[in-house]
């Protein structure tokens, strides 16, 4: 195991990280601002990456397909918070779960509806194709490299926007008392919209980006929004910060402990039992990691303290 | 009086066609999520099979198992209990069919299983009333790890899932190759992010990286994979490159091989006819699943067509038969009632716009499964 092997080992698990977090920041603040919990994000997910691969099959841009991701997933946010979840925020957090759920179902057979059921192409733009070299003899794709750096641009952008800005101090002020703001006549239908679509257009974002390498294709927001759930759970919900530090962390552990764990195993015993054992344990050890921080923290690494 | 005369009509109508009595299918196959490209691909090969066998008398029931076990469990108890079909069919997972399988053929249905062959079933689990259309899971892989041996192959990183029919096909390549294997990696079921293996794989001083990931989790390695600056040759079972991950894939695939048997360019009877009125009723070229699918149907039809299916041991003998032409060309059952077929090499190349199969070999003739020993019938 060569040290080189290690380092890319470090840097897929910050690629993985950061889109998760890319994910995780839309669902923290809906919840935080919102109260709201909202399983169709994982949808939303998956409209930003089809809306990428239809229009860059038509256009041949590919970042003309990132603003048309974020530009659908926005799109999408914006219109199922005015036509169904703004009469979910009164509502307990089972009717919430049992609406958005339904949207899932929507979403994807409205979906299959429209494109059919086989995988799209959407593949990584030519200039960012192939590998570079990073100092140290590492070979990494130049693609993934771009995702890292993309991520903590809009990370660095979005906590810019909550900390600096007028409509960060409104969605401050929002999760800690809704009614207050709204007696200071801040139009709180409003916020509640831009907030929504703003989570919706990270997630777009996060489907168009990762569609790339991955596959395009119905019900692929789903495994991402379970794995975006474990993330605001250890972060502790409504925090934008947990929330990235918390999507490093699975990242790191989900990666690594693939990686890492067999070969542990392996020091006593048999190779194929070791392969075994090691491969089960790492995909329970985000879980895992999940239980040690509530146990150590019970409302997350920076949640308010209940 | 009016009733008396339906039913008078009724019977002379059913004398007057000679027809046996009808069979009622269910088809349990996956139709939403990540693999439902596989299961949609199976039912339209099986119903356009049934409509140009012209067979009469058979009902299809259709559900989807959305490739969950527990669904695909009770969707059979359905069908079985309410429904009464005679004959089930459909299941594309190993593991949904090891859900399956075992629970309705001891109930006294036949199975004809469109897909997915796990080595329980082939072996020690066999049942007079379970017939394997497809293969059995390690057969291309065999055919691959010969194949691979003889074509001066020394090191191999092996990649699969980590569920049956993932352990089944790296056992089949195992099984004829001679070689080392450098490392033996099990991904998730379902997998889309593969990074990590890949960095093994770059690390690995294998001279060949042979994977089984089929459905999205091939089109998500193979992109990756091409991205990645890895130059090791790839090689897998056909079912890493048919034709529904093929069109996602793009040319990072031209040049793979893999195993299979069938490809839309095979030169049997009926297989020109089939790719044509596939490609006419769907507007898209069949994969292997559709043939596989297309084969099925074509099994159903011959059997119903010299049996009653209430006549159980009448209707079991016609089916192992299998008086119909495969479009794989010559099809038999063996003793365990899973296929003996020619397994071909086949390379990714481009057609015009569409990047597809081409056979360029055969890698096993007459092949049969390493199971059919523990099968006692």
């Amino acid at each position: 195991m060569s040290l080189i092997l290690v380092a890319e080992q470090v840097l897929n698990g910050l690629q993985f990280g950061i889109m998760l977090f890319l994910m995780a920041a839309g669902l923290t603040l809906i919840f935080g601002v919102m109260g709201l919990i909202n399983l169709a994000h994982g949808s939303l997910y998956m409209i930003g990456a089809f809306c990428a691969a239809a229009v860059s099959a038509a256009t041949g841009s590919f970042l003309l397909g990132l603003v048309a991701a974020l530009a659908g997933a926005a799109a999408a946010g914006a219109l199922i918070e005015l036509v169904v979840i703004r009469r979910l925020y009164a509502r307990d957090h089972l009717d919430q779960v049992l609406a958005t759920f339904a949207l899932i179902l929507i979403f994807s057979e409205g979906t299959r509806w429209l494109f059919g059921s086989f995988p799209l192409y959407l593949d990584v733009p030519a200039a960012l194709s192939g590998p570079v070299t990073l100092p140290g003899g590492i070979q990494y794709p130049l693609y993934r490299l771009s995702l890292i750096l993309a991520g903590l641009i809009v990370a660095a952008g979005l906590f810019w926007l909550i900390a600096r800005t007028r409509i960060g101090i409104q969605i401050r002020a929002g999760e800690n008392d809704r009614e207050m703001i709204a007696a200071l006549g801040v139009d709180i239908d409003r916020l509640y919209t831009f907030v929504f679509a703003l989570g919706a257009a990270l997630a777009g974002l996060a489907g168009a980006l990762v569609g790339a390498i991955q596959s395009v294709q119905v019900g692929m927001g789903e495994p991402v929004l379970i794995l975006a759930f474990v993330v605001i759970v250890i972060g502790g919900i409504g925090s934008i910060r947990g929330a990235l530090v918390g999507a490093l962390l699975v990242g790191l552990t989900d990666t690594l402990g693939g990686i890492f764990l067999p070969e542990l195993f392996k020091l006593f015993m048999a190779p194929a039992a070791a392969t075994q054992t090691g491969a089960s344990l790492a995909s329970m050890a985000i879980y895992i990691l999940m239980a040690l921080v509530l146990i150590w923290r019970p409302t997350g690494l920076y949640g308010a303290r209940a | 009086m009016k009733l008396k005369t339906l039913a008078l009509g009724t019977a002379l109508a059913a004398l007057a066609t000679g027809a046996l009595a009808d069979i009622k299918v269910g088809m349990i196959t996956t139709l939403s999520g990540g693999g439902a490209g596989l299961g949609i691909d199976v039912r339209d090969g099986f119903l356009l099979a049934l409509e140009m066998s012209g067979a009469e008398g058979i009902e299809v029931v259709v559900e989807d198992d959305q490739q969950k076990p527990d669904v695909a469990v009770q969707l059979a108890d359905k069908m079985v209990q309410s429904e009464k079909v005679d004959v089930l069919t459909g299941i594309i997972w190993s593991n949904l069919a090891m859900a399956v399988v075992p629970s309705v053929t001891a109930q006294g249905k036949f199975y004809l299983s469109p897909n997915a062959g796990p080595s329980q079933l082939a072996g020690r689990g066999c049942h007079p009333n379970y017939f394997n259309v497809s293969w059995q899971n390690d057969a291309f892989n065999e055919a691959a790890g010969a194949w691979a041996s003889e074509n001066g192959v020394e090191k191999v990183f092996l990649l699969a899932p980590n569920y049956p029919a993932g352990k089944d096909m790296i056992a089949g390549f195992k099984r004829f190759f001679d070689g080392e294997i450098t490392n033996e990696a099990y991904t998730q079921l379902g997998a889309t992010d593969y990074a990590a293996e890949i960095a093994q794989i770059k690390a690995s001083d294998a001279d060949l990286v042979y994977y089984f990931l089929p459905g999205g989790m091939g089109i998500s390695f193979m992109k990756q994979y091409a991205g990645s600056g890895a130059e090791k040759p790839v090689m897998g079972p056909a079912f890493s490159f048919d034709q529904g991950i093929l069109g996602a894939i793009g040319e990072a695939a031209l040049g793979v091989k893999n195993t299979a048997h069938w490809s839309k360019d095979l030169d049997v009877p009926g297989n020109a006819e089939f790719v044509a009125a596939f490609t006419e009723k769907y507007d898209r070229l069949p994969s292997l699943y559709a043939a596989q699918g297309f084969d099925t149907g074509l099994l159903l039809a011959s059997a119903a067509e010299k049996a009653d299916v209430s006549d159980t041991d009448g209707f079991r003998a016609a089916l192992k038969a299998a008086d119909f032409q495969s479009v794989r060309g010559a099809f038999a059952f063996g003793a365990n009632q899973h296929p003996i077929q020619t397994i071909y090499m086949r390379e990714v190349v481009k057609e015009g716009d569409v990047v597809t199969n081409r056979i360029i070999g055969t890698a096993a003739t007459e092949h049969t499964d390493a199971y059919g020993g523990d099968c006692k019938m």
